[in-house]
């Protein structure tokens, strides 16, 4: 089977298995409600925190707020895709240890699609929602110069950073299949890493900004990008291209995920016999 | 002969840490399976037990392929299992006795028609080895009721059902009656029977139930620390373990102890004594001859445990290893 | 004396059960570590713009950071301690088992979380406000006075967070499915506690509001104490208030819920 053969393999299994997620949640029909709404809500408050600070400032980090909420709303939306379609994959290291990830290994469908689809719940909308509802907002507030590139880019920012959190999910997916108690680790990179991205660069440190662009390259989920858009300059003095590198990083993440989830599926030694 | 399952010197070693002081952790290899060779052909039926921690897990989980051996050569229908886990999962079924995988919160039904997508199974097909299922594991009634709410013994045979939609060659089967009731026990022992006659579907069972061997197995495979220590009938497994069976016999009183060879009375305690008897010979003529010639009241027979029959069998053997140890 | 031994076993269980999963822990503090640094590069940029934000200077700001994700999992901010565990014994019907046990069951779990506290503020707390220490300017006391109150203080709001996720956790008598309410003690909690924004920080009549919430209890008054902020006594009489007034509503509402399980038969 050629790598297209099993990346659609991959999409169909994911398909189904998501399918019975989606079903087994409308079991339990009020609790789908709430939580849903809980998801929004709880997400929201880190917005509100943004509020809370701009309601006594008028700039942080020589950021204006509409200008913050594009940020937020950018990081938000990526993150909260990526937190849809593979958010549970920190229940990994638990599967490992209850050996229950041992029966989606004698399926015949991609293990990283089963896993992926694993706990897969609709509720997730919440984040995408609340992060699509600010990105609405700053795009509306927010004073931008708009030319072709910059309409297309926004787009295009929104599933680079999706695909880039995603690789993120999976590269804490292998790190668990070595670690399974330490699934906390990969919150430090997804859920640290969107809310790093809702504040401006010029508020952190040099070698943190160096870190996330060079080495993490969480800075192309927005923060090059939506630079260009609202004509600011630069984090690190990047050339001007740099704005249209998200597509190409987000490729270059995924590839590096694939082959970290290789590693570590190779390494999987199953709970003790 | 046909040899549909194949190991050749097959070993799986495991890198394990163990705490040895605050921090320090010390590195030692663990040989789980030890040099492992057997060949299972077509259509056979086998047993494969041993004490925990022998390996018996770790050889199922290289033969479906979530294991790569450290060493030798293993092949599954010619497939090496880790290297072409995916092509080898259409021909192979699974039940991992102690987790279901049924969708919990759904009905019966819902699980199954998940297997009949991923595994791609024809409609008509599907529907055949559906229906088929359901009347000899008696699952009619229960396809609409949702996982949870069934007991152990239904769950477990809804699980063997899962496992078989997509008609494999080879079903492996890990404590398929473990935690189950009698009626149950006997339900799942005989629809694998018939399965194994009809179908001639290959099935390897890991328990710790003799009776499962006794019932189903015309051979047995027992392993411990890794090694392969018997493969052969289950009678003989009883007299290279010299093992015993127990004769638990109620009397109206007490009386003397029971005078039955070749059984020997082995405890008395009021009115009731344990009489044991070699696990090959029939208990049958034994029963009779004592509820001819005593007041009985009760009767039961205790088959000798898998563990009590491997520590015998390593009793036999331990001289030489013994004076090894010594010298 | 024989019941106050029990309950200290009681502890010491809670805090052993969190010790054995290092590797767990070890990613918790690396986890806190992180949004630590990101929190103190924000809360600096934002006391630039607006220096004495609630009465704080930049050190204040960085050390109640620091404490803040100290406290984090010893205050189980987020839910996931104790109340977690008798949620899923109220669900799943083993909670008449410890109705009929010869001990008062409130205490019981209390006395399970606090040593699950302790466990983390060791564990897990330390680290990263030891590292918060060593790499941004922190406004730490000099004396052993303040250091002495902020750990009372500390004990008193362990007692106030378990008051407030016991009585979530009682309502699942009624509910029956806990995820709505651990989504509620999540938000309340990430809100209210001023693990986001210090509660002095928070704007106008609302920010009057948010510091008089049982919440305030847990980061807030700790932070104050140590930095001086506010009289010890002041807070300690604050905490204790709200530890009264809600283990008291938890007594309330545990007695209804035994009522219940007895009427039902268990």
């Amino acid at each position: 089977m050629g790598e297209r053969g099993r990346l659609a393999e991959g999409l169909r299994a994911y398909w189904l298995i998501a399918g019975m997620w989606v079903r087994s949640a409308m079991t339990y029909r009020t609790s789908f409600v709430v939580t849903m709404c809980g998801n929004g809500l709880m997400t929201a408050m880190d917005f509100v925190a943004i509020l809370l600070m701009y309601a006594q400032i008028d700039s942080l980090g020589g950021w204006t707020l509409p200008e913050v909420a594009f940020l937020y709303g950018l990081s938000a939306t990526s993150f909260g895709i990526a937190d849809l379609v593979l958010g549970s994959m920190d229940v990994l290291g638990a599967r490992i240890r209850d050996g229950s990830f041992d029966t989606l290994l004698v399926r015949p469908a991609p293990v990283l699609a089963q896993i992926g689809a694993d706990r897969f719940a609709v509720r997730r909308l919440g984040r995408i929602t609340q992060g699509g509802a600010v990105l609405g907002w700053a795009l509306a507030a927010v004073d931008i110069d708009w030319t072709l590139p910059k309409v297309l880019l926004v787009p295009v920012m929104v599933v680079s950073g999706a695909a880039i959190f995603c690789s993120l999910f999976v590269a804490g997916a292998a790190f668990q299949i070595l670690a399974q108690d330490a699934s906390e680790v990969q919150n430090a990179f997804t859920y640290g890493g969107t809310t790093l991205l809702q504040y401006p660069p010029t508020v952190f440190g040099k070698d943190l900004v160096r870190g996330v662009t060079f080495m993490l390259p969480l800075a192309f989920v927005n923060w090059v990008p939506a630079s260009y858009v609202l004509g600011r300059p630069y984090p690190l003095d990047l050339p001007e291209w740099a704005a249209f590198a998200p597509p190409l990083v987000a490729v270059a993440c995924c590839a590096a995920a694939g082959l970290a989830w290789r590693a570590g599926l190779g390494a999987y030694r199953s709970t003790g016999s | 002969m046909d040899a549909f399952i194949q190991l050749d010197r097959v070993e799986k070693v495991f890198e394990v840490r163990k705490k040895a002081g605050f921090l320090k952790r010390e590195r030692r290899q663990v040989r789980a399976v030890d040099s492992i060779s057997f060949t299972v052909a077509r259509g056979e039926m086998v047993g494969y037990i041993g004490p925990n921690g022998a390996g018996k897990s770790t050889t199922i989980k290289m033969l479906t392929g979530i294991l790569t051996p450290s060493a030798g050569r293993l092949r599954v229908a010619g497939i090496d299992p880790s290297r072409e886990r995916t092509r080898l999962a259409h021909r192979i079924g699974v039940v991992f006795g102690q987790r279901t995988t049924l969708w919990w919160d759904l009905p019966l039904i819902d699980s199954y028609k998940l297997m009949h997508r991923m595994y791609r199974i024809p409609d008509a097909r599907y529907r055949d080895n559906l229906d088929r299922c359901v009347e000899l594991l008696e699952l009619g009634g229960l396809l609409d009721v949702p996982v949870r709410q069934l007991s152990l013994g239904q769950r477990m045979r809804g699980d063997i059902a899962a496992a078989l939609l997509h008609e494999p060659e080879v079903l492996y089967l890990d404590e398929p009656t473990i935690g189950l009731d009698v009626i149950s026990k006997a339900k799942v022992r005989g629809f694998l029977r018939e399965l194994n006659d009809e179908r001639g579907t290959t099935v390897l069972l890991t328990t710790h139930d003799l009776q499962d061997i006794e019932q189903l197995c015309s051979r047995v495979m027992v392993i411990d620390h890794g090694r392969l220590m018997y493969d052969g009938a289950l009678a003989g497994l009883h007299e290279v373990g010299e093992s015993e069976r127990t004769l638990v016999v109620d009397l109206e009183r007490e009386l003397p102890p029971i005078d039955a060879a070749p059984a020997w009375v082995v405890r008395v305690e009021g009115p009731r004594q344990w009489l044991a008897f070699p696990a090959a010979e029939s208990a049958a003529p034994l029963v009779a001859r004592i509820a001819a010639e005593y007041p009985l009241v009760d009767l039961s027979v205790r088959e000798p445990d898998i563990e009590a029959v491997i520590a015998k069998m390593y009793a036999g053997s331990a001289p030489g290893q013994a004076e090894k140890a010594v010298s | 004396m024989g019941a106050g031994r029990l309950y200290v076993t009681v502890a010491a269980g809670g805090f052993r059960r969190y010790a054995t999963y290092r590797a767990a822990t070890a990613a918790g503090v690396f986890t806190n570590t992180v949004f630590g640094v990101i929190l103190v590069y924000t809360y600096l940029a934002l006391w630039d713009e607006k220096p004495h934000l609630g009465g704080y200077d930049q050190a204040q700001a960085v050390t109640y950071v620091w404490l803040g994700q100290c406290l984090y999992a010893t205050l189980a901010i987020q839910g996931g301690g104790a109340e977690k565990d008798l949620m899923d014994r109220i669900r799943t019907g083993e909670i008449a088992v410890d109705l009929y046990r010869p001990a008062d069951l409130q205490l019981w779990w209390l006395a399970s979380d606090l040593g699950r506290s302790l466990f983390q503020l060791l564990g897990r707390g330390v680290v990263p406000f030891a590292f918060g220490a060593l790499f941004f300017p922190m406004a730490l006391p000099a004396g052993a006075g303040p250091w002495l109150a902020c750990l009372v203080a500390l004990l008193l709001a362990m007692v106030v967070s378990f008051a407030i996720r016991y009585l979530a956790a009682l309502s699942v008598f009624w509910l029956l499915d806990g995820m709505g309410v651990s989504q509620a003690v999540m938000i309340a909690g990430v809100f209210f506690s001023g693990i986001v924004l210090p509660l002095n920080a928070f704007p106008g009549a609302f920010g009057d509001l948010v510091q008089v919430l049982p919440w305030a209890a847990q980061i807030q008054m700790p932070a104050d104490v140590l930095m001086d902020e506010i009289d010890p006594w002041r807070a300690f009489a604050f905490q204790a208030a709200w530890a009264v007034v809600l283990l008291a509503a938890g007594r309330l509402l545990q007695s209804a819920a035994t009522r219940r399980v007895v009427v039902q038969g268990g």
